[in-house]
Order: structure tokens, then sequence, then C-alpha cells
């Protein structure tokens, strides 16, 4: 587009131009609003779980009975078995084993999923780029060091370092002085997810600030005088954002996902706290009488983790200057 | 090259060395995790206890522990401290399901990865690419053991079709070991698929402005022969590295979550509960065993490219 060109000259920031393209995508678009409307609705959990439901995420009530249509039913039957979707403001999707309302476990378990998942992404970024722009800068035997550990970190599958260490820590806890976190926290999982996933975003920006370290205006500040701290604060980490940004959205994704696979092999977020994968795996063992309490939970799972997925798509799409010849509209 | 080959070798085993030593500690931490309380069971004595600890080597300094543990692997003699089985035997009790199902998921997912990705890649933005890309990114959402579960309920439970779980092996019947299989498959090889998908899709698309792309077709060549010799060659090779390491990843047990709910009693769900019975030796053995698998083909990987492209400096 010659229109698209001439703004650029005259100073349309690359940011700018990508909100501009974001904004013609209508999947993305959608995407957002589906995002943010699970959100909100999970921020909402305590006020539906008083005002509708009448009960809390850990209020069992297996053994009470509800009006559904006109008739009395048990919350869960004489052999086990949860009522189903009632549709009623009590036990809106029904209820688990032990008569908990699934719709009320639903927004605070996605509350969770999604604290887990953001906290854990904070993490691997935080530290990640850090251990990156040290051993891409300087090299060395500190690059040796840190690339050494990343692969140590690399060369266990996710979730089988994710529960060995989820395990031990969820019998323990965490206590290093001061700090003190108990066993069920749900930050043992984000800490071990964000532990977990470091590599997987290291290892490409460590690759681009050895790229970065070699360009002319690296060289010109290290001619004025800047020290290496400086120039991988004000040079290098700005060059890295646009990366930063395409890949903030996979790690959520990816954190979300690996915190259902933890909780379902029992080193996640731990009972009685909900969390999507402890409500899936609960329902796991129920499937053959009442496979509701696998789908509701794993529906809202996917429809998150897509609604990020084709958001960071789109985003990455709008941020890569060729995007035009990518979806060529 | 010998020097690059030998240099990444070194590097292997360094690795390898600390992630036995990583392995180690992080059952260390664990504060109430005393083993030989845990043998010992509920109604012993202190002093029981402490005989335990001392047959077992419980109450030497934790380095001379590692050293042990890690001779008693490497002889192959090594049992566990639950039910005291040699762990090697129950590792190769658990390969040949183990194996199964990596390769024929990995079979599935490279190719439906490879077709579905050079489709979407064939007329990007239109309506196929799409669609494909949609369900693609649906795939990659889903985790594999909530697709189990629900396939299991669908194809097993409800209508009886397939068979619910566990392992037949190959030579006792080898249609029953399909048909136990298929579900597991599916179900493992869904989000590759997806993924592979979409990375061979930018892959293709990225190519294709490539100048030797451009000097091919300067040169005259027709569309489809650009698209095969340059286009498509120089596309598939970090896929097949990606499968590489994905293949090797499910070989050493990281299928937990699949071999879990179909009850496959593999490599990576004796890996499951031992980590849930703080069974140290064979969660060793298993991640020491992943670990080389991963490890060795990433250095394979990594000298196949420097093989296959000169522009890699062989000294990095």
């Amino acid at each position: 587009m010659p229109g698209e060109e001439l703004r650029v000259g005259t100073g349309v920031g690359p940011y700018r131009l990508a909100l501009r393209r974001l904004r013609r995508n209508v999947a993305a678009l959608v995407a957002a609003v589906v995002f943010v409307g699970i959100v909100a609705c999970c921020l909402c959990a305590p006020l539906y779980a008083h005002y509708v439901a009448h009960t809390g995420p850990l209020d069992n009530h297996e053994t009470e009975r509800v009006k559904v249509g006109g008739h009395i039913r048990d919350v869960v039957s004489l052999i086990g078995i949860p009522i189903g979707p009632t549709w009623h403001s009590h036990f809106l999707l029904g209820a688990d084993f032990n008569g908990r309302d699934v719709a009320v476990r639903l927004l605070y378990g996605g509350r969770n999923s999604l604290i887990v998942g953001f906290s854990a992404t904070a993490i691997t970024m935080f530290a990640a780029v850090l251990i990156a722009l040290f051993a891409g800068y300087y090299r060395g035997w500190i690059d040796s060091v840190l690339a050494r550990m990343l692969d140590v970190i690399w060369a266990y599958p996710a979730i089988l370092l994710g529960v060995a260490i989820g395990t031990s820590l969820s019998l323990g806890g965490i206590s290093l002085g001061p700090l003190k976190i108990s066993g069920d926290s749900l930050y043992i999982p984000a800490l071990i997810i964000g532990f977990v996933n470091i590599p997987y975003v290291a290892k490409p920006i460590r690759g681009q600030v050895i790229a970065l370290r070699e360009k002319e205006f690296v060289d010109a500040a290290r001619t004025l005088d800047a020290g290496g701290l400086r120039i991988m604060m004000t040079e290098i980490l700005p060059n890295l954002s646009s990366t930063i940004v395409v890949l903030v959205p996979l790690m959520v994704a990816n954190s979300i996902l690996l915190e259902a696979g933890l909780s379902y092999l029992g080193a996640g977020v731990q009972p009685p706290n909900p969390s999507w994968g402890t409500m899936i795996s609960d329902g796991v063992r129920l499937i053959t009488t009442s496979p509701f309490l696998v789908l509701v939970p794993g529906v809202a799972l996917v429809l998150t983790v897509l609604s990020i997925n084709i958001l960071g798509e789109a985003v990455r799409d709008a941020l890569d200057p060729r995007a035009v010849t990518r979806t060529r509209r | 090259m010998t020097r690059f080959i030998v240099r990444r070798m070194a590097q292997t085993v360094i690795v390898l060395v600390l992630i036995s030593i990583f392995t180690f500690l992080i059952f260390q931490v664990i504060p109430n995790g005393d083993p030989a309380a845990r043998l010992a069971g509920r109604t012993a004595s202190p002093d029981q206890i402490r005989a335990i600890a001392r047959s077992w080597g419980f109450d030497q300094p934790i380095y001379v522990q590692y050293l042990r543990t890690m001779q008693k692997i490497f002889s192959g003699s090594v049992v566990s401290y639950s039910q005291q089985i040699n762990v090697v035997d129950q590792i190769r009790r658990g390969l040949p399901a183990t194996v199964s199902l990596a390769v024929g998921a990995g079979v599935i997912w490279l190719l439906f990865g490879i077709v579905v990705g050079l489709l979407s890649a064939l007329r990007p933005g239109r309506v196929l690419d799409r669609v494909l890309g949609f369900l693609a990114l649906t795939a990659i959402s889903t985790p594999a053991f909530v697709l189990g579960a629900v396939l299991l309920y669908v194809f097993a439970y409800r209508t009886s079709i397939l068979p619910t779980g566990e392992y037949v092996p190959l030579t006792d019947d080898p249609w029953q070991w399909f048909r136990h299989l298929v579900l597991p498959w599916i179900s493992l090889s869904l989000a590759f698929i997806g993924f592979y998908s979409r990375v061979l899709r930018g892959n293709v698309l990225d190519a294709k402005h490539e100048e030797y792309v451009r000097m091919a077709r300067a040169k005259g060549l027709s569309g489809r022969r650009v698209m095969v010799r340059h286009v498509l060659r120089n596309s598939l090779i970090p896929i097949v590295s990606l499968w590489g390491l994905d293949f090797a990843g499910v070989i050493g047990g990281g299928a937990i979550l699949i071999e879990s709910i179909f009850d496959l009693r593999g490599v990576g769900q004796y890996a499951a509960e031992s980590i849930s019975t703080l069974d140290v030796p064979p969660i060793m053995v298993i991640v020491m065993y992943t670990g080389v698998l991963v490890v060795v083909v990433a250095a394979l990987v990594d000298i196949l490219y420097a093989y296959l492209d000169p522009r890699i400096s062989l000294n990095t």
C-alpha cells in the first residue's frame, strides 16, 4: 500500500503500525473479546458465588437435595453420581462428587489457572531475558555456564521436571530465610512452571543478543565509554522488545496448559483449591457417569488458551514487517 | 568437523553429569521425605529406622549417596526404595508400550504435520489456510490428556468401539495392539500436528522470499521445481530436527499424561508413579535415560545441521 509507506516516512512508529494491522484482523478482535470476557467472568467469581449460586467453591453439599423443575433431586445420588447441569442458579453446570457447585468452582478455578499462567510467564520472561542478556553480551565463561544450565533444564521433558519439583515442593513448601511459601500456595506451581519454561525463552533471545552485540550502534555506545550493564539495558533490551512481546502470549498459553497437566498428576494446584487442571483430573475419575465434569473445565481451558494463541499469532503477524506477504490482504 | 563433534560430545557429557546431580538434589530438599522412615513402615521403632538407614546408606553424606546411586545405575543393579524391584528391569518392561506409542504417534504427527503445513502454505490467507490455521491452533490449545479422556468416553465407554486402555504387546496380537493404541496415538499426535503445520507454513513462506529462491526463478526454473527443490528442502530440515527432539522426549517417558490416562504402563507412567511415592532411584534412572536420549539427539541434530549447512560456524 503506497499510502502506508508514505506515512512510515513521516514518522509512524512500528508499534503504531502493528496496532493498525492488528485492528484490521477480525479473528484477533474476536479472540480478544472472548479472552477479556473469560477474564472478566473469572474476576467476578465471588459475586457469582455470593449472589447467584449462594455457595462457595469449597462448600460440600453431597447430602443435600435441590429442586429442579418441580422435582426434588439429590445433589449426589446414593450410588455416588453427582447431579448434571440444572441450568438454574443452583448448580448451573452441575455438581462434583463432593456436591460442590461446578459453575462456582469453574470461575474460581479459572481465576487460579490465570493467576498461575500469568505469574509463571512473568517469572519466565524476567529470568530468561536477564540470563540471555548476560550470556549473549558477555559470552566467554559466563555464557558457557549459563548455556549449560539452560541445557540441563531443557533436557528434561517439561512435564517430567515439573512433576518432580512439584511433588517435592508441595510436600514441604519453600522456606528461604524470610521467604516462606506453604506447600498448597498457588505460587509454587507458578514458580515451577516459570522455572521449567526459562530455556524455551532464553535460548532464542540469547541468539538475538549475540547478533545485536556486533551491531554498529553497540560499538558506538562502547566508544562512548558506556558500561556493559548500560549497553544491555539501553541499547540491546529495547531491540528485543518485539521478540518479547511475541513470546509472552505463547508462554501464557503454555503455562496454563502445563498447570493443567501438573494438576492432573497431583503436582500443580493442590486440592481442595480449584483450578481447571484439578477440576479436569477430578472429573476424569467419574467420566463414565458424568462426562460434563471433564467437559466443562476442559472447554473453558481450550477456549481460553485458543483465544490467547490466536491473539499471539495475530500480534506476531502484525509486528512482522513481512506480514503483508503472509496474509496477503 | 571432528573437533566440532568432539567438543559437542564433551558438552553432552557435562550436561548429563549436571542433570544427574540436579535430579538427585531435587529429591534431597524434601523436608519430611526421610526414605528410611518410609521403608520401615508405620510401626517401626527408631532403632529399626536407624538400622535401615545404615543398610541403605542414608546416614552417609549426600555426595556419597549420590556416587553410590550412580555406581548402581551404571552397573544396572539399582533397586527402588518402595518395592525393592530392579529398576532397569521395570523400565525394560515398560519400554515396548512407550516405543509403540512413540513410533506410531511420531509417524502420524510428522506425516500430517507436513501435509497440513504445505496445504496452508500453498495459498496463504485463503479460506483453506484460515480453516487449517484455526484447527491447528485449536489442536495446540487442547491438552492431550483432556482430548484423551473425551475420546475414551466417546469411543470406549459410550460406544465400546475401542478398548478402554492398557497395552497389548505387538507379538501377542497385532490387531489388538493396534486397537489399544489408536486413541493414544491420536490424542498424542493432534497437538504436534497443529504445531508442526504452523512451523512448516512459516518456514515455507519465509523461504519463498529468500534470495536463492529468487535466483532459481531468475534462472527460469519452473514454479513446481523451485517449490520442491529449493523451498521445500530448506523448510523441511528444521521440521525433521524438531521431530527428532520431540520423538526422543516421548520415547524417554515424556508422554506421562497420555500413558497414565490410557494406563499403558510405559516408562512415563512408571516415572509418574515413582514420583508420587517419592521413590528416588527409578526417577533418577528414568530422568538420566531421558536426558541421555534428548541430549544425544540434540547433539546429533547440531552435527547434522553443521554438515548440511556450511554457513553454520563450527567454532561456536
